[in-house]
């Protein structure tokens, strides 16, 4: 899906857990979520934490959009 | 360890006044089985029905089958689970009613349950379409939560196959196989020149509902760890999770883990078969890294030749099965992967979802999105009305008359990544 | 009269017009045999009757390509052919390409059997093993001889419809088709077999070679973030409660858009997960977790994102079909594009 939209021009940023996955399929800017089964924010801590865990990789994957890239990039810290 | 696995042949099953195993027919008291299953007061209802191959008879959605076993001597059986958690299991005698399987049908919990037609075209890839099934279709109570739900049922079969295993208790085996590990080091040298070969053995434990237990732990919380592959026999692994049917590791293909089974045939033939390592499939990036340095590191200590590793579920463990096999080469191990394959129902897709370039030698159990015609059958045990929304299904696939179209993946234990059965899949 | 009937496309150069001065030649048929038809029709014998040779330049092909596989696959109709044969085209590129597109077509529009031939390392075979049953030649026409008990043997078997055997038996290039069958020893033994060997260093055949991922070259940055449309797609199987599109919670054969315009966040009460692969309970408690709906607003609020786009794009990722996944991203973006979003957010769980 993502190399189908990115194939129009349009930057796309993978925000995913399997971040080995994402490398193999060929995403070119990739944040690592959280989990599989909460991938923006983390329930487990409570609802504000939650959220500012979900606004922090929000963040990121906004910075990685205004990221130039030459190749497959993962977004850490 | 050493293990005396004595299987008593089942040649039918009938219902009747007295639970007993008397020349090869397994008799099973109905009521006796039910009001067993409905101690549990989360069960509103229960009752058994039989399977045996040939009949035109369809069971769904079926949530795990189990073979009934005893613990003669060495621990009890399904240790931490139903048995005592100690002593360790996987010594001493084990008594198994070879040929029947006690199969847990109802309402569904996920969408993650199956088909076992017990004739037609679908028999021919399952392997419980051969087996004489009692059935304990069971009844939850309104408004019960699915992980409790799920919990129920799990317990209502392991429950029943433990009944039904006592019954082999003082009855002679038909056959007696002796099983044997040694403790590493006598074990690499009781065959020196032949090469030393490991398992590694992926359990599954993404978190869908439940997941596998070892001694009744939660196998996501679990690190990479040393098995002797007799305890497994003896029920240490029970499947309380929810993968897709076709990729489902039943509890009955824990207590028949055809890698183990195998690798114990050519012992000490052509090969020397050190033991078993188990991981899991977490959900989390951190474990699966943890994880597979664990079964490195683990493979390297032991010395090992070579290793099988095997999969359970497809997609995300995809990525633990090559991270794995990648690291596992690199340090020192030759590596074969098992696995299934699911590259779209015209095949033509990528048959998994994560690669690596060590992984250079894969045994195919099958590829499970092709698709098969269900017939309508005389009898269903279960349900048929989630069939649509199981896995494999689709909206629409569902006939009037009780047929149905879907993919092999709605079969259980069909393309089992494990190498339990002979379908395979190839380039065309 | 022969049983079957045949239809055989060549390019100018075998079809005796002339070379690359011809090479804009437009499409014709000759009612005889032509060229490489000839060993062909001899192979075949009496029983088979190659009735109509269509020939075409392939820069004209290449030139016109939607025009010339219309006029093409009408010219064929014509002769009810049993079998349509195309080439072989060796290492000719533009003529790999040609072959494999009106084959295409032909089985497409007219649902006659084709096949076709070629060298593994043409451009044509990439694009089009998967659709066209490819005989394996050498690189030049001097490998004909070679070529022509396999499309003999093809062609028997698809006019008389009988199945058609994998790549080795056959010797056509492989489709990457995955097909199942019964083994005669289980996995597990096959294996441990396998690993046997891999161990004392003999030759072994794995089941499955590692599939190649193509690529796609990074899209620029954004530059001004304050004036950008962002829109979220996932694979997260976010739905509406009633699934209205049916979804699959497993192998998805389609996406569906859902609103998100007037929300402030994503509410449990008009969106679920239908994903059979994950513990679903975190995300239908609280859908944002998937779709950040609650970040994004307010980051549209503060200006930092210029807008949101007023759908999301959504499917199940488990057990999916990389060739469906493709698909949808294909149509997803074409939508996108359309649509002027400058960025896309794309959550997989």
């Amino acid at each position: 899906m993502v190399k189908g939209i990115e194939a129009y021009g349009i930057p796309v940023v993978h925000v995913c857990t399997v971040v080995p996955i994402s490398r193999t399929i060929g995403a070119n800017r990739i944040v690592p979520a959280i989990g599989i089964p909460y991938p923006l924010g983390d329930p487990t801590e409570g609802e504000a934490e939650s959220y500012k865990i979900r606004d922090a990789l929000v963040e990121k994957a906004l910075q990685a959009l205004q990221t130039p890239v030459t190749d497959q990039t993962v977004f850490e810290n | 360890m050493k293990l005396e696995l004595g299987k008593i042949e089942i040649k039918d099953i009938r219902f009747g006044d007295k639970s007993c195993v008397d020349d090869h027919v397994l008799s099973i008291n109905k009521e006796e089985v039910e009001r067993l299953v409905l101690e549990d007061d989360k069960l509103i209802g229960c009752h058994l029905e039989l399977a045996k191959p040939g009949e035109k008879t369809r069971i769904t959605p079926v949530k795990d089958v189990i073979e009934p076993r005893v613990k003669v001597s060495g621990g009890e059986i399904f240790p931490g689970v139903i048995g005592k958690v100690s002593p360790q299991v996987g010594s001493g005698r084990t008594h198994a009613l070879s040929g029947c399987c006690v199969v847990t049908v109802g309402r569904i919990v996920g969408f993650q349950e199956g088909v076992i037609d017990m004739s037609g075209p679908a028999a021919d890839y399952c392997p419980f379409s051969k087996t004489l099934n009692v059935c304990v279709v069971i009844e939850p109570k309104e408004g019960l939560e699915t992980h409790v739900y799920e919990r129920a049922g799990r317990m209502a079969g392991l429950k029943v196959a433990t009944y039904l295993g006592e019954l082999a208790r003082n009855i002679e085996p038909d056959t007696l196989e002796v099983y044997e590990t040694k403790p590493i080091l006598e074990q690499a040298q009781q065959y020196p020149d032949l090469p030393k070969i490991g398992y590694v053995h992926m359990l599954q434990s993404q978190g869908l509902l439940h997941d596998t237990y070892y001694y009744g732990v939660d196998a996501k919380q679990i690190v990479p760890t040393f098995m002797y592959p007799t305890e497994i026999m003896d029920g240490a692994i029970v499947s309380g999770n929810c993968v897709a049917p076709c990729d489902k590791v039943t509890s009955y293909h824990h207590l028949h883990n055809p890698v183990i089974e195998d690798l114990y045939r050519h012992h000490g033939k052509d090969l020397n078969f050190m033991g078993v390592i188990l991981t899991n499939e977490n959900v989390f990036l951190a474990d699966k890294e943890r994880h597979s340095d664990m079964v490195a590191k683990l493979c390297q200590w032991m010395g090992l030749d070579g290793v099988l590793i095997t999969e359970e579920g497809y997609g995300n463990p995809d990525t633990d099965l090559m991270m794995n096999c990648k690291k596992v080469e690199r340090a020192g191990t030759k590596v074969c992967l098992i696995t299934d394959e699911f590259p779209g129902k015209d095949g033509k897709s990528a048959s998994l979802a994560d690669t690596c370039d060590e992984a250079t030698a894969l045994a195919s159990c099958g590829q499970g999105n092709a698709t098969l015609h269900f017939p309508a059958m005389d009898k269903v045990i279960g349900t048929t009305e989630y069939i649509e929304s199981q896995i494999g299904g689709w909206a629409g696939c569902m006939n009037e008359d009780g047929s149905f179209e879907a993919e092999l993946q709605i079969i259980i234990a069909s393309t089992i990544a494990n190498g339990y059965n002979k379908l395979a899949a190839k380039g065309y | 009269m022969a049983a079957y009937r045949i239809v055989h496309y060549l390019n100018q150069f075998f079809g005796g017009i002339g070379g690359e001065d011809k090479a804009d030649y437009e499409p014709e048929v000759q009612e005889k045999v032509i060229g490489p038809g000839l060993a062909l029709a001899q192979g075949l014998g009496d029983d088979y009757e190659i009735v109509a040779t269509v020939i075409c330049g392939d820069n004209y092909f290449g030139e016109n390509l939607d025009e010339a596989t219309d006029t093409i696959v009408e010219m064929v109709k014509r002769y009810h052919p049993d079998v349509f044969v195309a080439g072989p085209a060796f290492n000719a590129g533009r003529y790999g390409v040609a072959c494999g597109t009106i084959c295409k077509a032909v089985e497409e529009r007219l649902g006659i059997p084709v096949v076709s031939g070629m060298y593994k390392e043409n451009p044509g075979t990439d694009m089009f093993r998967q659709d066209v049953i490819l005989v394996e030649t050498g690189n030049s026409a001097a490998t004909m001889r070679k070529a022509v008990p396999k499309f003999v043997n093809l062609i028997r078997k698809l006019a008389a419809g009988e199945e058609i055997l994998g790549p080795a038996e056959e010797g056509y290039l492989e489709r990457g088709i995955r097909v199942n069958y019964f083994a005669d020893e289980r996995g597990s033994e096959r294996g441990i077999q396998m690993l046997l060997k891999k161990i004392a260093g003999e030759e072994f055949s794995t089941d499955l070679p590692m599939p190649k991922f193509d690529r796609v070259p990074p899209a620029e940055a954004i530059k001004d973030m304050s004036k950008a449309t962002i829109a979220i797609v996932t694979s997260g199987g976010i739905v509406p409660l009633d699934n209205p599109d049916h979804i699959e919670s497993s192998n998805a054969t389609k996406f569906g858009w859902y609103p998100i315009e007037g929300m402030e966040k994503m509410s449990k009460d008009d969106y679920t997960t239908i994903h059979g692969g994950y513990d679903r309970q975190f995300v239908m408690e609280d859908p944002n977790l998937v779709i950040p709906l609650d970040v994004l607003r307010k980051k549209e609020k503060d200006g930092e994102i210029g807008k949101l786009y007023p759908y999301f794009a959504s499917t199940t990722g488990t057990g999916t079909a990389t060739n469906s996944a493709a698909k949808f991203g294909t149509d997803i973006g074409k939508k996108l594009v359309e649509d002027h979003v400058d960025a896309v957010i794309l959550v997989s769980t």
